[in-house]
């Protein structure tokens, strides 16, 4: 697998199906696609409410959201590190060096991400629907999952970027993960480990493996939206 | 909770000493009106002349910078006293999803059950001829079917007023008188209707009686045969002369 | 108010994912979509698990199985002798290792933290100073391997004339050739600090970068720039990028690189697992660990010499 060209050692990972890759491969879509899902979750009615509500710092939340979107992956691995080391205020749970606080650190960098799509597209679609909803008497609770709805392929976009993140970020993930060979080894933290051993073209064909995989997720995810929206006008 | 004859009725809605300004700009003043129980109403005035600012006012969509805007069922909050009415816009505000789940959406924020809800909106889309397009959706209709499945909308939820902001100004001929027969099925209904038009034959039509607006002011209140044959006002009668009133 | 929204959320979660699927029927790819869809769901749902189910349903299932977490070295992880080791030791023992590999300062400051089970570094002085300050419990020599010192083939410093690896330091810097150094707070980074201090110069100007990497992105950083650089010999052996880059010197007593497992104070941290680590340390100074250790072969040449002769 040593030497020759990134390409034809991309195309050989993939043809063999090596086990160990097959592992590797499922724990990056599991720990990534798990964390935006949850940011997703938490994100998407969160954006939603500081679109529709005008509260008391509710400029500092957009200020600090959209900030946070720039968050240096290795910054969010060390503070969930600080978090759940046995010396932090987290320790006691044990997760450390575990897929789930991959998936702690991912959510945290994919939910600035999400909350601000979020917030935008949900103010948008306000702008258009606010009269209409108010005339039915809906409030603006009530509005939220609303324009969720009706925004979803929008905010599809948004969350596929927040996919993109976390699929492509070593720092956070190496840092809360450690990673460690068969539990919490993934395809950035092994293509790291690969660059790090010198042997750049297992490197770089893993991480044609990796560029693949995220076309194919967000390719996959393009076509239900494109023809949905086609369909809904 | 469609079922409303247990509850005090809304109407008359009363408008006293109205006023609305934005951006340091008075936009409505002096309005002094009431709408009894029952009757069509048609709005008419040139364009800037305050129309769809006084529906809006009415509907409770906007609130007045003076004056009151008092409905008889005095105790209800705002929010359901605006469950009990229903707009339609120029042009439609469609939820992008089907016909039918547009319908089923206004009548889940009054509060039906679920069941009913699916029975109610099929009734209503069924009523105005949309039955076949029930599950397409509402964002791919034609103009005139959109504004139908507001209509449609508006009549699943039982409304006792129902005002209609300038409906038929972007449809065609058929599609115009679709509107116009749905007006009058509500009217039939025993819904009060108020609508704004430009269209002078439309008013002609419809009205039982005119409320004239212009620059921002209430002009005349007259029933409808009077305003058409001996209008109060000069500005009245330019209007219906078709000239250039501002 | 929060758990209405999150009602809706939900409902509406699980209505995409109905309609999405309903799209897909009239599609080519169904299938792949479809079990993509399902992924995204059970995923979603293992996600919610994790959660709201918290550390107690899943923290514990992973913190009691059978395994203890190892904070070594990279030089050690990226040699590949613990692919080579741990299977043979879970055989043995049904007991998992998992190895986080980080330089020698941060292992220590993991354990330090409680984080780790079980030490396998290479810095003597820091090895005494942990046991110094009640954080370890008990040390043992596992292996040895050495430093070698690196350079570009063309040699513009002549180290390949050096009598010993202080003099090969000393050329360096004389000639300021650039030299590539760890400067990561790493085993072989203390290892190459205490050589400058015998050679009796602190090295500093233009020809001395500290990289703050890793042993093999230093290696890929002084082969890219015709740097010397001090390595340990496995990672050289298993390093695959060598583009110019040779031994130019080896073979003197001051590069032994001795290697140490190290175990944890129970007092510390009684939450560790101590019988788990206890049994993994007891193995790599037996007679199979040893053994094990001096199997391990990278291109016919042997990395690591065991502590004691099997």
């Amino acid at each position: 697998m040593t030497g020759g060209n990134p390409f034809a050692t991309a195309l050989e990972l993939i043809l063999e199906r090596d086990p160990v890759l097959v592992g590797i491969v499922g724990l990056s879509l599991q720990v990534s696609l798990t964390a935006v899902a949850i940011a997703a979750v938490l994100a998407l009615p969160l954006g939603a409410v500081v679109a529709l509500f005008r509260f008391p710092g509710r400029g500092i939340v957009v200020a600090g959201l959209n900030a946070l979107m720039g968050l240096p992956p290795v910054v969010a691995g060390l503070m969930v590190y600080l978090l759940l080391s046995r010396a932090g205020p987290l320790g006691s749970w044990g997760l450390l060096f575990t897929p789930t606080a991959m998936v702690i650190a991912q959510t945290l960098l994919v939910f600035p991400i999400i909350a601000a799509l979020s917030r935008q597209v949900v103010e948008d679609l306000w702008e258009e629907y606010s009269e209409q909803l108010r005339s039915l008497g809906a409030s603006r609770l009530r509005a939220i999952p609303t324009l969720l709805w009706d925004a979803r392929f929008s905010l599809l976009t948004g969350v596929l970027a927040g996919f993109g993140r976390a699929s492509a970020e070593v720092g956070a993930v190496l840092i809360v993960g450690g990673n460690i060979d068969g539990v919490t080894r993934v395809m950035t933290t092994a293509i790291a480990l690969e660059t790090s051993r010198g042997d750049l073209p297992l490197a770089l064909g893993l991480g044609i493996v990796l560029l693949l995989l995220v076309m194919l997720v967000n390719s996959a995810a393009h076509l239900v939206s494109e023809q949905a929206k086609r369909r809904l006008g | 909770m469609n079922d409303l004859s247990h509850l005090p009725t809304l109407l008359p809605l009363t408008l006293t000493d109205v006023a609305f300004r934005h951006r340091g700009q008075t936009l409505l003043q002096g309005i002094n009106l009431a709408f009894g129980a029952s009757g069509r109403t048609i709005v008419l005035g040139p364009n800037g002349a305050g129309k769809s600012l006084l529906m809006r006012l009415c509907h409770g969509l906007l609130q007045p910078s003076a004056g009151t805007v008092r409905w008889a069922a005095l105790r209800d909050s705002g929010r359901s006293i605006r469950r009990r009415q229903s707009m339609v816009f120029q042009r439609p505000v469609l939820l992008r999803r089907s016909a039918i789940a547009n319908v089923e959406y206004a009548l889940a924020v009054q509060g039906v059950g679920r069941r009913e809800r699916r029975r109610h909106a099929a009734e209503a889309l069924e009523y105005f001829g949309l039955a076949s397009l029930a599950h397409r959706m509402a964002r791919v209709l034609s103009g005139g079917e959109q504004q139908r499945l507001a209509l449609a909308r508006a009549w699943a939820m039982r409304p006792e007023i129902l005002f209609l902001d300038e409906p038929t100004s972007a449809l065609d001929p058929s599609a115009t008188k679709a509107v116009e027969d749905a007006v009058q099925a509500f009217h039939d209904r025993g819904t009060r209707i108020v609508m704004s038009t430009h269209d002078l034959g439309q008013a002609r039509r419809l009205a039982d009686d005119v409320v004239f607006l212009c620059r921002g002011r209430l002009l005349e209140r007259t029933p409808a045969i009077e305003f058409f044959q001996q209008p109060r006002t000069a500005e009245a009668t330019a209007f219906l002369h078709g000239e250039l009133v501002w | 108010m929060a758990s209405w929204s999150g009602r809706g959320i939900a409902v509406s979660c699980r209505r995409v994912f109905k309609e999405t699927l309903n799209y897909s029927h009239a599609n080519a790819g169904v299938r792949i979509i479809q079990r993509f869809l399902n992924a995204v769901r059970a995923a979603a749902v293992a996600g919610l698990l994790v959660l709201f189910g918290g550390p107690g349903m899943i923290g514990p299932a992973i913190a009691d199985a059978s395994h203890i977490t190892l904070a070594s070295t990279t030089s050690i992880e990226q040699s590949g002798l613990f692919r080579h080791l741990v299977p043979m030791f879970r055989e043995e023992t049904g007991i998992d290792v998992r190895v986080v590999a980080v330089g020698t300062g941060q292992a220590f400051a993991m354990a330090r933290a409680g984080d780790a089970d079980v030490l396998l570094v290479h810095d003597r002085d820091g090895e005494e100073r942990f046991l110094a300050e009640g954080y370890g419990s008990d040390r043992r020599d596992i292996m040895h391997n050495d430093f070698i010192i690196l350079g570009p083939e063309s040699d513009p410093a002549g180290v390949r004339e050096a009598e010993s690896a202080i003099d090969a330091l000393q050329r360096i810097a004389v000639a300021e050739a650039a030299f590539a150094s760890r400067g990561d707070d790493s085993g072989t980074h203390r290892a190459e600090r205490r050589l400058w201090e015998e050679v009796g110069i602190t090295p500093s100007g233009r020809w001395y970068r500290e990289l703050g990497s890793g042993m093999g992105s230093t290696l890929n950083t002084a082969a890219g720039m015709d740097a010397y650089v001090l390595s340990d010999r496995a990672s050289w052996l298993s390093f695959r990028n060598r583009q110019a880059l040779r031994i130019l010197f080896q073979d003197d007593d001051a590069l032994l690189n001795p290697y140490a497992s190290l175990r944890i104070d129970r007092d510390r941290h009684p939450h560790l697992k101590h019988e788990l680590a206890a049994r993994w340390h007891d193995w790599l100074i037996s007679g199979a660990g040893q053994a094990a250790i001096a199997d391990f072969v990278i291109d016919g040449e042997q990395p690591f010499v065991p502590a004691t002769k099997p």
